[in-house]
């Protein structure tokens, strides 16, 4: 099924057009707003014709520069009847990253979102149980933000600027 | 008609059981867990009602920690995720930052990857489904086949020099050419490994005591195991043929005579005769990738000037040679900007590493899809209602691995 499909499927369904864009590896990617996430994977999930039941993947990303929307979740989505998988995001701004909990449709994602949380602090709305998982439970920080330091900071030989950033 | 107080008491009254559930710490160093992990069950006698996991013991931060290492150097981190089947961890990262690269790798490099992966597969099944026999109390099995176990680690010794921990190949082929030991000892261990095993199945498939033990232990549809997102033998064994090999094939796997065994119930003997089919599909797949291999030109690695580290010689005579080796060492290499997510079918289900490059000389963001911290979920709906010692079997033919569920 090609983009123009799935997309005209999701206009029909939702009453919104979504812009699929494929990127360079074949994958299919979907940006989303924080407040039609949910109803797309719905969709994505119940529609007959694409069924995507499986929830690979979901994890975070954190982009320090980007003004309101630091921090970012990526779901991948895999359709097991057309063979297809789909990448979504959202971004949410650092001070308020409230995102719609999924695991209502996917069960696996339960465990997923805690992790994301666990790291990045994403708040999952409706998650039934959103504590630490990988962390202990006492930790104040979130660690896969870019501020939190891997190494002693006062370290010049792992500075960003000898990764080529 | 009741008052509210006298409605609250009857409620509570309800509630609580008259004798109170036991609370029991499965973990997290029980012997019988294989890792560091625990289960706080609550018992009603010997019947398990509820559980809950606490993970994370063993995690060692390798998304973080990969975010500032160049690629070559994240290989390592890779071995100790699945630490029972490190060449296919390895071999996953690799071709994950070849697709990210553009490398386009040769046929025969493929298929040196597939015989060291399926290698690897044989080998955590064997784990696995020994481990199982040793939890239903057949000891003999597991000390019988292990020794083939350490016949394969004797095979990636030949290969990379390591036992466990391989960090084999590298980003664009392997490192140096399999060398005669490697065909030879692959060689033997296609003829006298299959008789072992055919005992080994012997031994526990068709015994009444195993039997007993694993037939309805920790079942689980198809509905609830892809809604849990199982991958691999667990999914199979629910009758989802969904390998990976198969239907998105990788690394010239669609050049390979082979057959995905599914199961029917989805529970513990299912998957354990699930695992025991595909030692004998990866044989298969080894025995062909020897033939292929042997009678094609002994090219190793990718031509990638750029990526792959030059010969030692040159490097010493040659200048060209010295200063890419140089910029590869230090991990100067182009690497596009780019997001890319390539899975590998893991010895226990979908391996997927979703790699995000800003071109820097190390990942912006790594996440490794770790198939068992995602399965593992749906543990205590697996044994609500069953044994103690079911949840001992239950857990052991899940083959959860403690390095993949924390990472």
């Amino acid at each position: 099924m090609t983009t123009e499909q799935i997309e005209q499927l999701l206009l029909n369904t939702t009453g919104q057009s979504h812009q699929l864009s494929l990127d360079g590896y074949g994958v299919m990617n979907l940006q989303l707003k924080v407040n039609q996430l949910f109803g797309v994977l719905l969709q994505l999930y119940k529609d007959p014709e694409l069924e995507f039941h499986f929830l690979t993947d979901l994890c975070g990303i954190h982009y320090p520069d980007r003004k309101d929307e630091e921090l970012c979740v990526v779901y991948h989505v895999h359709s097991m009847k057309l063979r297809t998988r789909l990448r979504l995001k959202v971004y949410v701004p650092i001070e308020k990253p409230e995102v719609p909990s999924v695991t209502g449709i996917y069960g696996s994602a339960n465990w997923m979102e805690r992790e994301t949380y666990d790291f990045f602090g994403i708040q999952f709305v409706g998650h039934p149980n959103l504590r630490r998982i990988l962390n202990m439970d006492e930790m104040e920080a979130f660690p896969l933000r870019k501020e939190f330091p891997l190494e002693d900071p006062m370290r010049e030989d792992k500075a960003d600027f000898h990764f080529g950033r | 008609m009741k008052t509210n107080q006298e409605f609250i008491a009857g409620l509570e009254a309800f509630e609580k059981p008259e004798i109170p559930y036991t609370t029991l710490n499965l973990g997290p160093t029980h012997p019988a867990t294989h890792g560091i992990f625990q289960n706080v069950l609550q018992l009603d006698g010997e019947r398990i009602v509820t559980g809950e996991q606490t993970v994370g013991y063993i995690h060692r931060a390798f998304e973080k920690i990969a975010e500032r290492r160049p690629f070559y150097q994240i290989t390592p981190l890779t071995d100790r995720l699945n630490y029972c089947s490190a060449p296919i961890n390895n071999m996953g990262w690799h071709l994950t930052v070849e697709k990210l690269l553009g490398i386009a790798v040769p046929k025969r490099v493929d298929y040196m990857r597939v015989m060291v992966m399926e290698l690897a597969r044989v080998a955590d099944h064997i784990i696995c489904n020994s481990i199982l026999g040793v939890d239903t109390g057949a000891l003999t099995g597991f000390t019988y086949v292990y020794q083939w176990r350490e016949f394969i680690y004797e095979i990636y010794e030949e290969i990379c020099g390591a036992r466990l921990t391989t960090n084999m190949g590298r980003v664009g082929g392997f490192e140096r050419d399999f060398n005669p030991i490697v065909f030879e000892k692959t060689r033997k261990f296609l003829k006298e490994f299959p008789p072992v095993w055919r005992e080994f199945e012997s031994l526990l498939t068709r015994n009444r005591i195993f039997m007993d033990r694993t037939i309805d232990t920790g079942a689980i549809t198809t509905e609830r195991a892809l809604n849990y997102g199982f991958t691999g033998p667990n999914l199979r064994a629910c009758g989802l043929d969904y390998d990976l090999r198969a239907v998105e094939p990788y690394c010239s796997y669609e050049d390979f005579q082979f057959d995905v065994p599914v199961g029917t119930t989805g529970d513990t003997y299912d998957r354990f005769l699930v695992r025991n089919e595909e030692i004998w599909q990866s044989l298969r797949i080894i025995e062909q990738a020897m033939l292929k291999i042997e009678s094609m030109d002994p090219i190793y690695h990718a031509d990638a000037d750029h990526y792959y580290l030059p010969p030692k010689q040159e490097v010493y005579r040659n200048m060209e040679a010295l200063i890419y080796h140089f910029k590869i060492i230090m991990g100067e290499i182009e690497a596009p900007v780019g997001e890319v997510y390539h899975a590998v079918e893991g010895a226990n289900g979908e391996l997927g590493y979703y790699l995000i490059s800003d071109g820097g000389r190390s990942p912006y963001r790594l996440h490794f899809r770790r198939p068992c911290f995602i399965y593992y979920q749906a543990y205590p709906e697996m044994v609500r209602g069953q044994l103690l010692s079911d949840a001992i079997v239950v857990m052991s033919s899940l083959n959860v691995i403690a390095g993949e569920l924390d990472a």
